[in-house]
């Protein structure tokens, strides 16, 4: 039972200023599926629409985005949400927080520099529940951070006292600290140290292994994703390329660009010589026409200029949107 | 610049208003070379008139025609408040771009004379003025010694803005491309800066012209010189409520507001325009 | 200039902050006795890596001239570095050392047009005497880095990728014909899978403008593929230094090796060893007081003597050292 079925969604942003209008499509007919206790990765450059649909997904339209189509709906179980419709109110009284959160790149978004760090836990949780026992809040405060690797300090801390990598921590317990089912995390560990993005990416596994709810992990680095995800989704120029198990999309990627992801990477230890893609990553308010990828794919045919590749199932749990390969031929 | 006036009538509601506004400043300002009357005249028309076709704002208790005298108004008040944001401009951005950049015993130097002068009492200092240089006050020297007064916040303002921008990388960017920090404060920094010396040039007319209604009001400036404040000050002297010749003080009051009015929306609907970040917009960021 | 004179020498080089009031307060020693020395015939790429809070940045800024150290010298071309006052000899300088700086999208003024940074390099450094012969050095600059004038001339930065921002960089840095670059973390800001076009750059430079650099970075895959020597910093001290292939190949100092487990590879079957569970451990400025070995908080091997005396560098084969673990087998002990 899918816990979020995305169909279709198209999100643009719209804006109009002293007489220029741009429509930057940034995700352009996107279809998934979440299941409950899984980690799923969403890959892809810089402004391939993977913000916009983590944006999106969290209730987080704002001016000048808007979903113009398609379906974003939840199953919490007897709770079903059309995210595309609910209201402000149902989404701050009983979905912000308590079903979904969403961890931003950058900690500062969510916690307050003038607040320690104790009392942003407190805003939060007051909003939803009303805090009776002062005491009973600051223990159960305490325990929580504790459970994810942090010290009780950091409670009585404010937000500048703590190093990067303590900060994000820490707005991954306040994201989690009543255990909803979907956390989304856009970029958590790109700003940080390699060992300290290793201390949080473990976080964020021991809390999913845990609760056994769904992280959709959204970064643009691959070797992430084949540490801590289970499915992983590629996205180019607001579409979905390829979505398939970590194992598979590693081992054996159909899709030009996901293959191109892949052997860009170093490794320590291998120095041959790594090709890179030509041309330039793509306008998304002027996208190339047919398969968005074609001006940059090594494989390229006439179709790709001109019609757009369906993403369709070629094996079990494996989809791509590619005209090299056929639905169910693998 | 004729595109830029033309976006922003097209579609910017302030700016057309105060494009008509200031139209009509600007041409209250040309007739007063046409004038058919001498401002230092007076009983050339029938006095104490009411507004009619002849006399469009009417004539005071001097045989002068208000609507003429006033266009010799407008003109006076507006070249002072000119010559004082000028000057007070000029001083602001020297003083917090030079602050601001190098920074050391000059930036402290340089901020403890702006803080004096922010501390200072203006109206007090300006009334003594007045008073002490009563034959010698005139518009322009008003003008200027409001320029003088004029400066500090926004200086302050600057230089704040300065060391915030000496921090980014682009700053040493330009460093290392060999550029001095003359060229780097103008090239780099001043594109930042002009937004609020733009917003507080507006702000600094409109209050450099209260600052000189208010003298002329108090009677301390030159009263034989038109302004929109010898105006109120000739008028209030010759009883004109009590007279009933409320439009002697009508006509200073309309195009006082006209003329605030149209500076004030003028200023909002440029500086939203050339803001970096609309500008960002606007070239597609 | 004899043959065998140093290009850059780095001489017990240290930097110390005073954070805290102007009453009280505590020393922050940023920077700690570093030595290191990049020669003149021989271009390299020189690799600092290190975490945030290892000093790194600090450094970067003692090597640009930004910043004067508190004791230690640098030296390029045999002049020292802190004593240049005249922008005469600044220019002279930064003619020969130029940076590239992390962030793509802060590098270029928003409001600037980016070719204007490239066309005021070539003015303002003689290379060309009039705006044609300007753009011909700037259009070859830019074609050194794999993009031209055509592509770039009258752009915004924020109508180019960071990636393409970085290459521009490069290329700016490259106009005055420097003999070292200084590049400090030029591709964390860059995606992931952008990084190799960029770093690759560097090589080109090193082989065919005999340009060296001294690469600044937390990521160990980009410093392995295109290093010729390799320095791990930590907390102001450099506790392994050598050439990559030993230093990231078979890591000694355990704070190599945990640095070298925690980058995660593209390949699933790794996940054992990433996974394996660690302590993030105290703040830095805790480590940073720390008595004796930095590192002692967290290291897997810690002894008695790491927590009370500074370790001594060790030279063990091509490599040194600063572990108390290899002091008897070493080979020589580095003073």
């Amino acid at each position: 039972m899918a816990l979020l079925t995305v169909n279709g969604l198209c999100a643009y942003y719209r804006t109009e200023v002293y007489g220029i209008s741009r429509t930057v499509r940034a995700v352009d007919g996107v279809s998934f599926e979440l299941y409950p206790n899984e980690i799923y990765g969403v890959a892809g450059e810089s402004s391939c629409g993977k913000t916009t649909l983590i944006k999106v997904i969290s209730g987080n339209t704002k001016p000048p985005l808007k979903a113009i189509s398609g379906s974003v709906d939840y199953n919490f179980g007897d709770y079903k949400v059309d995210m595309l419709q609910v209201s402000q109110e149902e989404l701050r009284r009983n979905i912000r927080w308590k079903e979904i959160s969403y961890v931003m790149q950058g900690s500062m978004s969510v916690l307050n520099p003038v607040r320690k760090i104790i009392k942003t836990f407190e805003d939060i949780i007051d909003t939803h529940e009303r805090i009776r026992d002062k005491k009973k809040f600051l223990e159960e405060a305490q325990t929580h951070v504790n459970r994810l690797g942090l010290p009780t300090e950091v409670l009585n801390a404010y937000p500048h006292q703590l190093s990067g990598g303590m900060r994000q921590r820490v707005a991954i317990a306040l994201a989690t600290v009543f255990h909803p089912s979907l956390i989304s995390a856009d970029e958590p560990t790109t700003a940080l140290d390699v060992v300290v993005q290793r201390g949080v990416l473990q976080m964020v596994k021991d809390i999913q292994s845990e609760s056994h709810n769904t992280v959709l992990l959204v970064t643009h680095d691959m070797a992430v994703h084949a540490n801590v995800a289970d499915r992983v989704m590629i996205m180019y120029a607001g579409r979905i390329m390829e979505e398939a198990p970590t194992e598979r999309i590693f081992n054996a990627p159909l899709h030009p660009y996901t293959q191109h992801l892949i052997r860009s990477l170093p490794m320590i230890g291998e120095r041959s010589n790594k090709a890179s893609l030509r041309g330039t990553p793509p306008n998304l308010a002027n996208p190339p026409g047919g398969c968005r990828f074609h001006p940059r794919c090594p494989f390229v045919m006439d179709v790709c200029r001109t019609e757009i590749p369906e993403l369709v199932l070629v094996r079990e749990r494996h989809r791509v949107a590619c005209h090299l390969v056929k639905e169910g031929s693998q | 610049m004729l595109k830029v006036i033309r976006d922003l009538l097209k579609y910017d509601g302030r700016f057309r208003i105060a494009f008509i506004f200031l139209i009509a400043v600007v041409v209250m300002i040309f007739l007063s070379f046409v004038s058919p009357y001498d401002p230092g005249k007076s009983f050339v028309v029938a006095m104490d008139a009411p507004p009619s076709l002849k006399h469009i704002f009417g004539t005071d208790s001097r045989g002068i025609d208000i609507f003429w005298w006033m266009t010799f108004a407008v003109r006076n008040s507006l070249v002072m408040g000119m010559i004082t944001a000028l000057i007070s401009r000029v001083l602001a951005i020297f003083v917090g771009l030079i602050a601001g950049y190098r920074g050391g015993w000059l930036d402290r130097v340089l901020m403890s004379i702006n803080d004096s002068f922010v501390v200072l009492p203006l109206l007090p200092i300006l009334i003594l003025l007045g008073f002490l240089l009563r034959d010698q006050m005139n518009l322009f020297l008003l003008g200027v010694i409001l320029g003088f007064f004029g400066w500090p916040y926004d200086a302050r303002l600057i230089r704040s803005q300065v060391l915030s921008l000496k921090e980014r990388s682009f700053t040493r960017t330009a460093v290392y491309s060999g550029t001095n920090g003359f060229w780097i404060t103008f090239n780099e920094h001043l594109p930042f800066v002009l937004p609020i010396v733009f917003a507080t040039t507006i702000n600094n007319l409109l209050w450099s012209i209260g600052m000189e209604v208010t003298l002329s009001v108090l009677g301390l400036s030159d009263l034989t010189t038109p302004s929109i404040g010898t105006a109120l000050f000739w008028a209030n002297q010759h009883g004109a409520l009590v007279a009933g010749n409320w439009w002697w003080i009508a006509a200073p009051t309309l195009v006082a507001i006209v003329l605030f009015l149209g500076l004030y929306l003028l200023f909002a609907s440029i500086n939203e325009y050339i803001d970096p970040r609309t500008r960002l917009r606007l070239i597609g960021g | 200039m004899s043959a065998n004179e140093k290009m850059l020498d780095v001489q017990h080089v240290t930097v110390e902050f005073h954070i805290g009031g102007l009453v009280g307060g505590s020393l922050l020693v940023a920077v700690n006795d570093i030595s290191f020395s990049l020669d003149s015939d021989r271009p390299e790429i020189f690799t600092l890596a290190g975490e945030s809070g290892s000093g790194k940045t600090t450094l970067s800024r003692v090597l640009l001239g930004d910043l004067v150290p508190t004791r230690g010298k640098v030296l390029f071309e045999g002049r020292d570095v802190a004593l240049i006052r005249k922008r005469s000899e600044f220019k002279e300088f930064i003619k020969r050392v130029q940076p590239v700086f992390q962030n793509p999208f802060d590098t270029f003024n928003p409001l600037r047009r980016v070719d204007a940074y490239l066309f005021d390099t070539a003015m303002n450094f003689r290379m060309a005497s009039n705006r044609s012969e300007a753009a011909r050095v700037v259009d070859e600059a830019l074609r050194n880095v794999g993009l031209s004038l055509d592509e770039v001339s009258r752009r915004y930065p924020h109508e180019l990728s960071g990636g393409q921002i970085q290459r521009v960089s490069v290329a700016r840095a490259l106009i005055s014909k420097p003999k070292l670059i200084l590049a400090d973390e030029p591709v964390s800001m860059v995606d992931a899978s952008l990084r190799m076009e960029i770093v690759n750059l560097f090589r080109k430079l090193r082989d065919e403008q005999k340009v060296s650099v001294i690469y600044i970075t937390h990521d160990l895959a980009t410093a392995y593929y295109i290093s010729d020597r390799i320095g791990i910093m930590l907390r102001g001290y450099i506790v392994e230094s050598g050439p990559v292939e030993d230093v990231l190949v078979r890591p000694l100092h355990p704070y190599t090796q945990l640095l070298k487990e925690s980058v995660p590879e593209p390949a699933p079957k790794e996940r054992e060893s990433w996974a394996k569970h660690i302590d993030l451990g105290t703040t830095e400025v805790k480590e940073y007081g720390r008595v004796g070995c930095k590192f002692a908080g967290r290291c897997p091997r810690v002894m008695d003597i790491c927590r009370k005396v500074d370790p001594p560098d060790v030279q063990v084969g091509r490599q040194t050292v600063k572990c108390y673990l290899y002091k008897d087998s070493a080979s020589a002990e580095v003073s």
